[in-house]
């Protein structure tokens, strides 16, 4: 594990996301109205529709393009045959922590 | 030795009568036939078929002379009956008394005629015989006729006038056409398969005075002032029993001429049938009770025992084309439930009444074909709560032996196309209904079928239907989402009743059984908030569609597109340099312009969104709202600014509504236009509202549609001045925010509603107007801003990415 601190909880929306840039392309980090963070692929793989800009509800989010909808926890998609990658995220004293460990694992995959 | 029976009147309930008589018993009664017309029997509700030219005068009579000669019938017509002698029972006419033993009262009904000033001007009539008939056969293209009267005769003569390419505008001081017989809906699409025959129809208009020149009808007021041209006035707002002689014999007599259920008068020796009785309070015009009282009359005359009774009256009509059914009593009341099913593309509308678990009323338009089965159950009473769910589906849908509803969807390939959004065929959502889908909402979820357009729903309901039998109930009211069991109408009220302000207030109260909702149900519920309390709920962005979060336009590439607004489609070189210059700086792949004359920059990043926005602000340019539920453009046509033909501003206007509606949020988006002249050019008459200017004013058109669906505006009104046409938008957009379905475009809105209904609040309640117009106002002091220059100013960060771990990792 390789904590990285990529910003305060409240740099995020409630019930919304911002977009991360890595090496790898974006991943979007999410906040749901409970405060949980999420973190996924900004991508959906239907039509690679940037998620980051999807609603956010419960712990879901909802592709702006085609409305396929995601499970945060899990990645997959709602009755579709579908996923994306989820990643390691924390909140410490409001900050929000992402595994930089599992960024580079995915580079090296 | 024969009895002598004589009979004042040869219409058809005469007739009928006649016929009954000969036909039991030939050498009962010696018969004498007076009749005022110089005819005898024939069919006077065929009148119309012989005015629109489908049949003859001949081919309607139904007793010729023959018939008269076979029965010894002794016929006096074009004779006026004087008076007549009870005491010793003789009929004084003008050629000659007649004694009787027996004497029928069947002298029919009058025409009303309004005694407006100028009703006896030549060329003012009624439509009640042959000619009158004659007089509208006689006309042509060339001739403009006002019909008084929007009811069955009305509607009658207006089309049949209409076949013959007479310019036909038929006025009506009602709401809504025929609105004895049908309900508001049906009496709209009435409305509107009239008007596409090309007679106008005018309904809520007040007949003031009849206009004449040389002693000869010219033209008809209304009490707005407006004046119809006409060379011909017809009068059919309805008949009065005919009973002067009757009254002047001593008869009793109400409102006609009161009859017991034998059809005897209160003189044993006289009998009436018809349009002149009144029984039991009730007088009678259309033709299957009067038939009943021939019936009823010729046992009574022959010393059978019969009784006349009233029954429920059903009514199948056709207006030209137009398939009509009513029967039955299909008022809303206390405990009366309806069952109500459009099918807005076939423009068909049923609508039954359901009261105690029976059928009391129907209304049909469109599609009669069930018509007689309805009809039955209304008059037999039975119970009809085991068919309940399918009943306004028809007979094919009840019982044993009866044909399989749903076999022209069973009897579909399984490769048949039923989505066309999703390119989703039948075989999949079989397949998925079979692996456990059982419900629109999962067959939605699983397949993406109906989850774009809907207008496939309804069969992916009937293959629910096939698929799982009894196991699946159709719908009667499809919730928002699978969040809530309520559907936008039901939250829409509630919010309002219950005054609910938050979003948490909404799923709280309302049951919502997810923790906020999801993509379909939050959008729509915030709107509906800040519709309804727009001080009190503050508009949330993280329940808005991405496009209006970023108030750009998401592409299929993830990038935005930016829409300066123009006003009214007007523009100068300043504005087009910044267009120009902020294209060149943000390396914007497209520009182009739009259909609602203005300039797209297509391909913009995200991050750059506050940028170019703050650098068109510095040309005065702000958002077009190009990507949002509410105002998008007012198309203009140059108007009397430079066209030879503009009769008015109509950029002015468009400026103006642009300038009153901006940074409103609507159900939908709103598209407006104003065309300077009848010839459009601003093609105003497709839009959501559309201003076409005229010599005298402007014609407020709303609800039309050029999209998904192709629709002609309706007329709101036509107004004389700016002002009262930027109110009647206003208002018009204020009452579609406070009561439409999110995502339901204006036009989808007024057919539900009901043009009529919109109009009474827009138009003629000029309370309610004022009260639209406040609160839009209301609503405006918070929204009427530039949302570009404010995200600019204080939310440029939000549109930069939260972190680059590239940079990071490069440091």
């Amino acid at each position: 594990m390789n904590w990285i601190d990529i910003g305060h909880i409240n740099d995020i929306p409630l019930r919304g996301a911002r977009k991360l840039k890595t090496a790898l392309g974006c991943v979007a980090v999410f906040r749901t109205d409970a405060d949980e963070v999420f973190a996924a692929t900004d991508s959906c793989p239907h039509k690679g529709g940037p998620l980051s800009e999807g609603i956010v509800h419960g712990q879901s989010v909802t592709c702006p393009l085609h409305n396929w909808v995601f499970d945060l926890n899990t990645g997959q998609a709602q009755g579709e045959d579908g996923s994306i990658t989820t990643f390691p995220v924390r909140v410490e004293n409001g900050r929000i922590l992402i595994d930089g460990a599992q960024l580079a694992g995915r580079s090296a995959a | 030795m024969t009895k002598r029976l004589v009979i004042i009147g040869a219409g058809m309930a005469s007739g009928r009568m006649i016929e009954q008589l000969v036909e039991t018993d030939a050498d009962a009664y010696d018969i004498t036939l007076f009749n005022a017309e110089p005819r005898g029997n024939y069919n006077r509700i065929m009148l119309s078929p012989v005015l629109s030219g489908e049949k003859t005068y001949e081919e309607i009579v139904t007793h010729d002379d023959a018939f008269y000669a076979e029965h010894k019938v002794t016929c006096r017509f074009g004779e006026k009956v004087l008076r007549i002698d009870r005491e010793m029972k003789v009929v004084e006419a003008e050629n000659g008394h007649v004694p009787y033993d027996k004497l029928v009262f069947a002298t029919g009904s009058n025409p009303f005629m309004i005694p407006l000033p100028g009703h006896d001007l030549e060329g003012v009539i009624a439509y009640r015989d042959l000619e009158d008939t004659e007089r509208m056969m006689a006309l042509g293209d060339a001739h403009r006729v006002v019909v008084i009267g929007g009811g069955l005769l009305g509607l009658e003569a207006a089309a049949g006038m209409a076949a013959r390419g007479v310019d036909v505008t038929v006025v009506h001081i009602m709401g809504h056409l025929m609105e004895r017989q049908l309900d508001e809906a049906a009496g709209y699409l009435l409305k509107k398969s009239l008007q596409a025959k090309d007679i106008t129809v005018l309904t809520s208009a007040n007949s003031k005075e009849i206009l004449g020149e040389n002693g000869h009808v010219r033209a008809l007021r209304l009490d707005d002032g407006t004046e119809l041209p006409c060379d011909l006035l017809v009068m059919a707002v309805g008949i009065r029993p005919s009973v002067a002689l009757g009254q002047d014999s001593g008869l009793a007599v109400g409102r006609g001429i009161h009859v017991d259920d034998q059809m005897i008068t209160s003189d044993a020796n006289v009998l009436a049938v018809g349009e002149c009785v009144e029984h039991d309070g009730a007088v009678f015009g259309l033709v299957a009770p009067l038939y009943d009282q021939a019936k009823v009359a010729a046992q009574t005359l022959l010393g059978q025992s019969a009784a006349f009774k009233q029954k429920t009256l059903s009514t199948k009509l056709k207006v030209t084309g137009c398939d009509l059914f009513s029967a039955g009593d299909f008022a809303d009341g206390e405990g009366r439930e309806d069952i109500v099913f459009r099918d807005p593309s076939r423009g068909v509308y049923k609508r039954l009444v359901i009261e105690n678990d029976r059928l009391i009323g129907a209304v049909m338009y469109g599609d009669t074909a069930d018509s007689n089965w309805f009809f039955g159950l209304i008059q037999s009473g039975d119970d009809i709560s085991e068919m309940r769910e399918t009943l306004i589906f028809g007979p094919a849908y009840q019982g044993e032996g009866a044909a399989d509803p749903l076999s022209a969807v069973a009897a579909l390939p399984p490769e048949a196309e039923i989505c066309g959004c999703n390119g989703i065929c039948k075989s999949t959502i079989t397949t998925a209904i079979e692996g456990g889908a059982t419900d629109l909402g999962a067959v939605k979820a699983q397949t993406k079928a109906s989850a774009s357009c809907g207008t496939c729903t309804g069969l992916v309901e009937q293959l629910l239907q096939v698929t799982l039998g009894d196991d699946f109930q159709m719908p009667s009211a499809q919730p928002i989402c699978g969040c809530c069991d309520l559907t936008h109408e039901d939250v829409r009220r509630l919010i309002k009743s219950q005054e609910l302000k938050s979003q948490e207030a909404v799923w709280q109260e309302l049951g919502w059984k997810t923790r906020n909702g999801c993509h379909v149900c939050r959008p729509a519920v915030n709107f509906y908030l800040l519709a309804d309390w727009p001080l009190e709920y503050q508009d949330d962005p993280q329940s808005r569609f991405v496009n209006e979060r970023k108030h750009a336009n998401i592409q299929k590439d993830g990038t935005f597109s930016v829409v300066p607004r123009m006003w009214g489609g007007i523009t100068n070189p300043t504005e087009l340099r910044a267009i120009a210059d902020a294209a060149e700086k943000y390396d914007v792949p497209t520009v182009k312009v739009t259909g609602g004359q203005r300039i797209d920059l297509l391909g913009v990043k995200g991050e750059d969104l506050p940028f170019i926005w703050a650098d068109l602000n510095k040309a005065g340019l702000v958002s077009g709202h190009a990507y949002s539920k509410g105002l998008r453009t007012v198309k203009t046509c140059v108007g009397t600014d430079h066209c030879r033909f503009g009769t008015q501003d109509s950029t002015g206007l468009g400026i103006k509504l642009e300038e009153v509606l901006w940074g409103s949020w609507t159900p939908h988006k709103v598209k407006l236009a104003v065309s300077g002249c009848p010839r459009n050019c601003a093609e105003a008459t497709c839009k959501d509202v559309g201003i076409v200017c005229v010599d005298s004013g402007y014609q407020v058109g709303v609800a039309g549609a050029a999209g998904m669906d192709v629709k002609e505006t309706e007329r709101l009104a036509d107004v004389p001045t700016e002002q009262e046409a930027i109110d009647l938008t206003v208002a018009f957009i204020q009452l579609y925010r406070e009561n439409a379905k999110y995502l339901d475009r204006p036009y989808k809105w007024v057919a539900k509603v009901g043009l009529e209904w919109v109009k009474e609040r827009v138009v003629a309640d000029l309370e309610e107007r004022a009260r639209l117009i406040a609160a839009f106002e209301l609503s405006q002091s918070i929204y009427r801003k530039d949302p570009w220059a404010e995200h600019a100013a204080t939310k440029a960060e939000s549109y930069q990415p939260l972190a680059d771990l590239n940079l990071e990792a490069a440091e």
